[in-house]
């Protein structure tokens, strides 16, 4: 089958620049992307054609709502005609100007940023450059089709070289083949950056689709944090397959915030696949705030002795929302660690899943692996599935997981409430006092951050409380 | 001046009566002690009077300036000017102590106006060094990994933070040290005054040495058996329980 008209030349070989200065992004002439990325953007097209969508026996999708699953209701080539909208603009960037004011990202409450890359559907609305001195010393934060054009092969061993193995493969497959968007984050050996990188992936237009994919690599010693906010235009049905490739290389320290806002009425399927070489240490959270049926999956690999991936999730549920996370800690290599905390607020009606597994390989002796899922519940009617597991193969090991479901604490309500602090914030004191260990990761290295990701979280949180 | 009046309170857990009939007037300025064995319902006392919803007051009234707590929340009565020093104070875990305070000062000051951020932190650090409490604690969660004593120092830098009209000391002096309970005592006392009324619940004597009351009350299965002013502590310190029981409870009951 070939591949939706979205591969259309006009299209995919338009690319922005964030190289121009200011906010007005610079439309480039045609960018080449690499033969191979064509190529395996076709064979990703056939692999997703030939995958069955998930069944009730496929135990990865257990508890998970199928039926919810079905790609008919987000024709692809909407997408193509929104994008052909968005192309045709491209074509003659000056009477679009002259017409409308530029589309403005939902943000976040502000923190100090390394550089910015907004994106509206495949279109970048809105860059702040990368500062010169980092240009110089060879770090790399563009669009995805600029990065492929420019330092296409350089980047050809890094896609989807440690793929998720958690049950999306069809839709990675979807991501793949009909890549649009996305960000590139490259940090060459021994740089430090302390700020963040934000990418901004705003979902366009109603029953739209979207396959947004973001490749990190950071080198030897190399020190990043990149931030992806994931929102929607509109609050109507959409369709996410996103892809957030992590590499961290022998000793470098990698930040990954993941913020996902999509529409109220989005289903999205997000892969998160983190490769850990010796000595390097990542930091993942996910914050779940949006959607409807959102899926989650992410894949630690311990890859060389010393590697640490500590893995955070904190999600606000509430209506019918189904958030359905799935994860994998793979130590490969001795003397690994890694720790999972999940959290989970629940309220209305909603459902979450959380499935865990950590394995330890023949030769992974002394692995420290710890995976812990803590739901909150804040309504009765919510629900909650948590399947944590562990595969063992050394028997020199430490592993321990769990998972708890609590309620507000009355004792503790009531102490609040003791010092005058009406119900209502009370209330919202203790579930944000839930949040906080998460949060508290950021504490040491990115208070600034951290404080917007808890205003952030705090405001979304409200919002739920009076809708 | 403001009053705090108990009459006939009859407090019950579940089914099971506890308090059963008690008078009691304090008022601004004064310091009553309450002393009594092991469940003569001493705490119940004070945790029905700031409204915990596991105790039910079946009987009875409590008055504060003449208005009735009974009908307010327990968020409310706080705000009125009630405060509970707890025995065992709650964690909280996430909830930094410095935005708690701040959360329930807030909730004292007439809507839509904000808090002065930079005189609160003013007023908490002053408070914090009159109590010898490190203001790194401002950071850490209400009361996790705080040793006994820190969390009874932290109880009267809520108190002292939010001025109430009357507290009700919670057998404060349980789990302290003597350096720990000067520390309290001297906090206690420092708002000694018109304005304030202080119902000290206590098993010890020793407390009363530092705070030491207007009143004391002895409180027997649920009812008060003698008042009278501090003398009475150092009876019972000296005579022990066993003359609450053996002869002030049948001669307050005959």
């Amino acid at each position: 089958m070939p591949l939706p008209d979205l591969e259309n030349p006009h299209l995919a070989k338009h690319s922005v620049s964030t190289r121009a200065a200011g906010s007005e992004p610079h439309i480039d002439t045609e960018p080449e992307l690499p033969e191979w990325w064509l190529a395996a953007k076709q064979a990703a097209w056939e692999r997703f054609n030939e995958l069955p969508l998930p069944t009730r026996l496929d135990e990865r999708w257990r508890f998970s709502k199928l039926s919810g699953l079905a790609l008919d209701s987000y024709a692809l080539t909407r997408e193509e005609r929104a994008a052909q909208t968005m192309s045709q603009r491209a074509h003659h960037p000056m009477e679009e100007e002259a017409h409308e004011t530029p589309y403005q990202c939902p943000t976040l409450p502000p923190f100090e940023r390394a550089a910015t890359l907004c994106f509206h559907g495949q279109t970048l609305v809105h860059g702040v450059e990368l500062p010169e001195e980092l240009a110089e010393r060879g770090v790399i934060f563009e669009p995805l089709t600029e990065a492929l054009a420019t330092h296409g092969d350089f980047l050809r061993d890094y896609f989807h070289k440690y793929p998720t193995e958690l049950g999306s493969e069809k839709f990675t497959a979807l991501n793949t083949a009909l890549t649009n968007t996305g960000a590139i984050l490259y940090v060459p050996a021994g740089v430090e950056i302390a700020e963040p990188f934000l990418v901004e992936h705003s979902v366009e237009g109603e029953h739209a689709a979207a396959f947004p994919h973001t490749l990190v690599i950071l080198g030897e010693r190399a020190k990043a944090t990149l931030v992806e906010h994931f929102t929607s235009d509109t609050e109507a049905p959409q369709l996410v397959s996103a892809v957030s490739d992590l590499h961290a290389a022998a000793g470098a320290q990698l930040t990954y915030i993941g913020v996902q806002d999509w529409s109220p009425a989005a289903l999205a399927l997000h892969s998160s696949a983190i490769a850990v070489e010796r000595d390097a240490r990542v930091l993942s959270i996910n914050l779940h705030l949006g959607g409807a049926q959102v899926r989650h999956e992410s894949h630690s690999r311990l890859l060389a002795p010393g590697a640490h991936s500590d893995m955070c999730s904190l999600s606000i549920a509430h209506g019918h929302q189904e958030f359905d996370q799935r994860t994998l800690q793979t130590h490969a290599a001795p003397n690994t660690s890694s720790d999972l905390l999940y959290k989970n607020a629940l309220l209305g009606h909603a459902h979450t899943i959380f499935s865990g597994l950590i394995v330890v390989e023949p030769d992974a002796q002394k692995t420290n692996a710890y995976q812990s899922n803590r739901n909150l519940f804040l309504s009765p009617d919510a629900h909650a599935d948590s399947l944590p597991g562990l595969e063992i193969e050394a028997n020199d090991v430490r592993c321990t997981h769990g998972s708890t479901s609590y309620r507000i604490d009355p004792e503790q309500l009531y102490y609040l409430l003791s010092r005058g602090i009406p119900p209502a914030a009370a209330n919202e004191m203790l579930v944000f006092g839930f949040f906080e260990e998460v949060l508290n990761k950021l504490n040491d290295t990115h208070p600034a951050l951290r404080d917007a990701l808890s205003t952030f979280t705090q405001q979304k949180f409200k919002a739920t409380q009076s809708a | 001046m403001s009053l705090l009046e108990i009459r006939d309170l009859h407090i019950a857990i579940g089914e099971k009566p506890i308090v059963k009939g008690l008078s009691l007037t304090l008022r601004g300025g004064e310091v009553h002690a309450i002393m009594g064995p092991n469940g003569a319902g001493k705490s119940t006392l004070s945790k029905a009077i700031a409204g915990h919803p596991d105790y039910t007051v079946t009987g009875g009234d409590i008055l504060l300036d003449g208005r009735s707590l009974l009908d307010m929340e327990p968020d409310e009565r706080a705000r009125a000017g009630i405060f509970l020093a707890f025995q065992y104070p709650s964690e909280i875990p996430g909830v930094s102590l410095a935005n708690f305070l701040r959360a329930a000062v807030q909730a004292r000051i007439p809507e839509g106006e904000e808090l002065d951020a930079v005189a609160y932190y003013k007023r908490l650090y002053e408070k914090m060094d009159h109590l010898k409490i490190d203001r790194k604690f401002t950071s850490r969660a209400i009361n996790e990994g705080f040793s006994g004593g820190e969390k009874k120092r932290c109880e009267i830098l809520q108190m002292m933070m939010l001025e109430p009209e009357f507290v009700l000391m919670d057998e404060t002096d349980s789990g302290l040290d003597i350096d720990a309970l000067r520390i309290v005592a001297e906090g206690i006392n420092s708002m000694r005054g018109p304005n304030f009324g202080a119902l000290v619940i206590t098993h010890y004597q020793r407390l009363l040495d530092y705070i030491v009351p207007d009143y004391v009350h002895v409180l027997y299965d649920g009812r008060i058996v003698k008042s009278g002013g501090k003398e009475i502590a150092l009876e019972l310190e000296a005579k022990g329980y066993d003359w609450v029981q053996n002869e002030l409870a049948p001669a307050a009951v005959a």
